[in-house]
């Protein structure tokens, strides 16, 4: 793969990735985002972080298993930092509309320029929210995770990591691993009992860990037997 | 009692013998079926208004108290986000699998600890009492309410016609549980099973339920039969209920069985008991606006005035 066709894949990748972003607002307009749409957009916005971080952790065992497409590495920040975006959705729509904040009223308020309203409606939901990350377990990972994707996007440009050194970048961007699996721990937490739906995500990303502990294993030499020294 | 009589019909005992062994069709192989079925929809007899199927309209008489004034939820959102597990644990599921029930012929078992066992067809249950229409205030467990016109009339009185022992203290309601019609997902005990305290189940509230939006139930919501019980959450309001039966003990209902911690046997609307992993406080009120707005949810979901009387003395915070 020459670096002329990665550069013409990449814009292309890009929006295909953001088809999915599209396709809410689309759905907004034409009004199909079904009976309720919060939860809609929660579980779609929720699916695609998932997905698109589980994309950027298929790529390095892939390129180990298979050394020709040693070119996968320069999408896997383009596909860790749409984790990012899409997982910033799922916090915006928990934070705007599941929350009990009534978004459609605020608008409505900002447009009439009555700001008066819409901090009264803020100050009504915040002990919500709060109580919600004090008091629930699946809340909680869920932040967790979304607050290590912070940190790696804002560390994800060259210059931070040149700025930081490769060994220290790779060290804080290996918590990508936690990310994942508290991602995971997040969607069993959240389900209803009886509810499996969490499987699939799961097992790709248990299968993901295991090519990487295979990986480290097969890797490593036999050891070298210690020569006693006289 | 016209109830008293509850026929037990066979499609061959509907139509009269004599026309149904002479039916021209039936000599041809091959449409016999259909001619067979076409017939028993055409011919029924009067005594049995024909295959009271989904979406046939019915007669009601205005219900009290019914709620007015309020934005009435599209009855296309109300029939196509339903929590029907039978049919799948996503809320599009009902509607999409639901159509394979059969809710005819349906009969629904009393039994227990009652003095009147019976067996009653759905029919004859249906025209046993004037049905109303009421419209309640409908909040699933899982912060989101719907305002449905619901058409029934008070589970109290079947129960009357039960004519519960004194020892009898709970009624509970079994739902079908079929494999061949339904998906049945892993992980429950089905049937489906639900329960209410007597004083519940007799309250004029509580709505033993045919019809919404003036018509039939659709089958994804409960058809052909089902109770309303509008101060509790949703689940408590069992679906296409097979059976009836009284009892002494606290009957087992299902999601309280699945988790004891989130989904108790009161399970009252109650915005100061938190589900373990949401907040009560509010609901996404689903009617005409694209996005749900958020409304502060009420005690016993506004019924408090015909309900708190039930629970005088009892910490609802430990009975939730």
């Amino acid at each position: 793969m020459t670096t002329k066709t990665i550069r013409i894949l990449k814009p292309v990748v890009f929006v295909l990735t953001l088809l999915p972003f599209l396709g809410i607002l689309v759905a907004f307009r034409n009004d199909t985002l079904g009976t309720d749409p919060v939860q809609a957009i929660t579980h779609y916005t929720g699916d695609w972080a998932v997905w698109t971080l589980l994309a950027s952790l298929v790529i390095t065992p892939v390129r180990r298993f298979v050394p020709k497409l040693g070119w996968l590495i320069r999408f896997r920040r383009m596909m860790g930092l749409f984790a990012f975006f899409y997982a910033t959705m799922h916090l915006l729509t928990y934070v705007l509309l599941f929350s009990g904040f009534d978004l459609p009223g605020a608008l409505v308020a900002l447009r009439a320029g009555d700001l008066h309203t819409v901090r009264q409606d803020w100050v009504a939901v915040w002990p919500t929210m709060v109580e919600d990350v004090a008091k629930r377990r699946f809340i909680q990972v869920g932040l967790a995770s979304y607050v290590i994707l912070l940190a790696l996007a804002v560390t994800s440009p060259q210059f931070v990591m040149m700025k930081m050194g490769g060994k220290s970048w790779q060290t804080l961007h290996r918590m990508v691993y936690f990310a994942a699996v508290l991602a995971a721990i997040h969607y069993w937490w959240m389900v209803k009992k009886g509810v499996t739906t969490p499987w699939k995500d799961s097992a790709v990303l248990a299968v993901l860990l295991l090519a990487r502990w295979a990986y480290v294993l097969l890797k490593k030499k036999p050891p070298v037997r210690a020569v006693a020294v006289a | 009692m016209l109830i008293g009589k509850a026929p037990q019909f066979k499609s061959s005992e509907i139509t009269p013998r004599e026309r149904f062994l002479n039916r021209r069709s039936l000599i041809f192989g091959g449409l016999a079926a259909a001619g067979l079925a076409y017939e028993w929809h055409q011919k029924m007899p009067p005594l049995y208004t024909p295959s009271v199927y989904a979406a046939t309209k019915l007669t009601t008489v205005p219900g009290q108290p019914s709620l007015s004034g309020e934005t009435v939820t599209p009855v296309g959102k109300a029939t196509s986000y339903n929590n029907y597990y039978e049919f799948g644990t996503d809320k599009a599921d009902p509607k999409a699998n639901a159509g394979k029930l059969h809710t005819r012929p349906w009969t629904v078992q009393l039994e227990g600890l009652i003095n009147n066992p019976k067996t009653v067809d759905v029919d004859t249950l249906m025209r046993y009492k004037p049905l109303e229409d009421r419209t309640y205030r409908f909040r699933c467990v899982e912060a989101w309410s719907m305002i449905i016109p619901w058409v029934g009339y008070p589970l109290a009185e079947l129960i009357k016609f039960a004519d519960p022992q004194p020892s009898a203290k709970y009624v509970q309601f079994i739902s079908l549980a079929d494999h061949k019609q339904m998906e049945l997902p892993g992980g429950f005990d089905w049937p489906y099973s639900e329960g209410l305290r007597m004083d519940e189940a007799m309250n004029p509230l509580t709505l033993l339920t045919f019809g919404s939006y003036g018509q039939t139930l659709e089958n994804q919501q409960g058809a052909p039969v089902r109770v309303i019980v509008p101060w509790k959450y949703g689940f408590k309001s069992a679906k296409a209920i097979v059976k009836i039966r009284f009892t002494d003990k606290q009957p087992h209902t299902t999601w309280n069985d699945m988790g004891p911690d989130e989904y108790g046997f009161y399970s009252n609307v109650n915005p100061g008991h938190d589900h373990p992993r949401w907040s009560q406080a509010h609901e996404r009120r689903i009617d005409t606006a694209v996005f749900p707005h958020s409304v502060a949810t009420l005690p016993f979901n506004g019924y408090g005035e015909q309900v708190a009387g039930l629970y005088k003395g009892m910490d609802l915070n430990r009975n939730f």
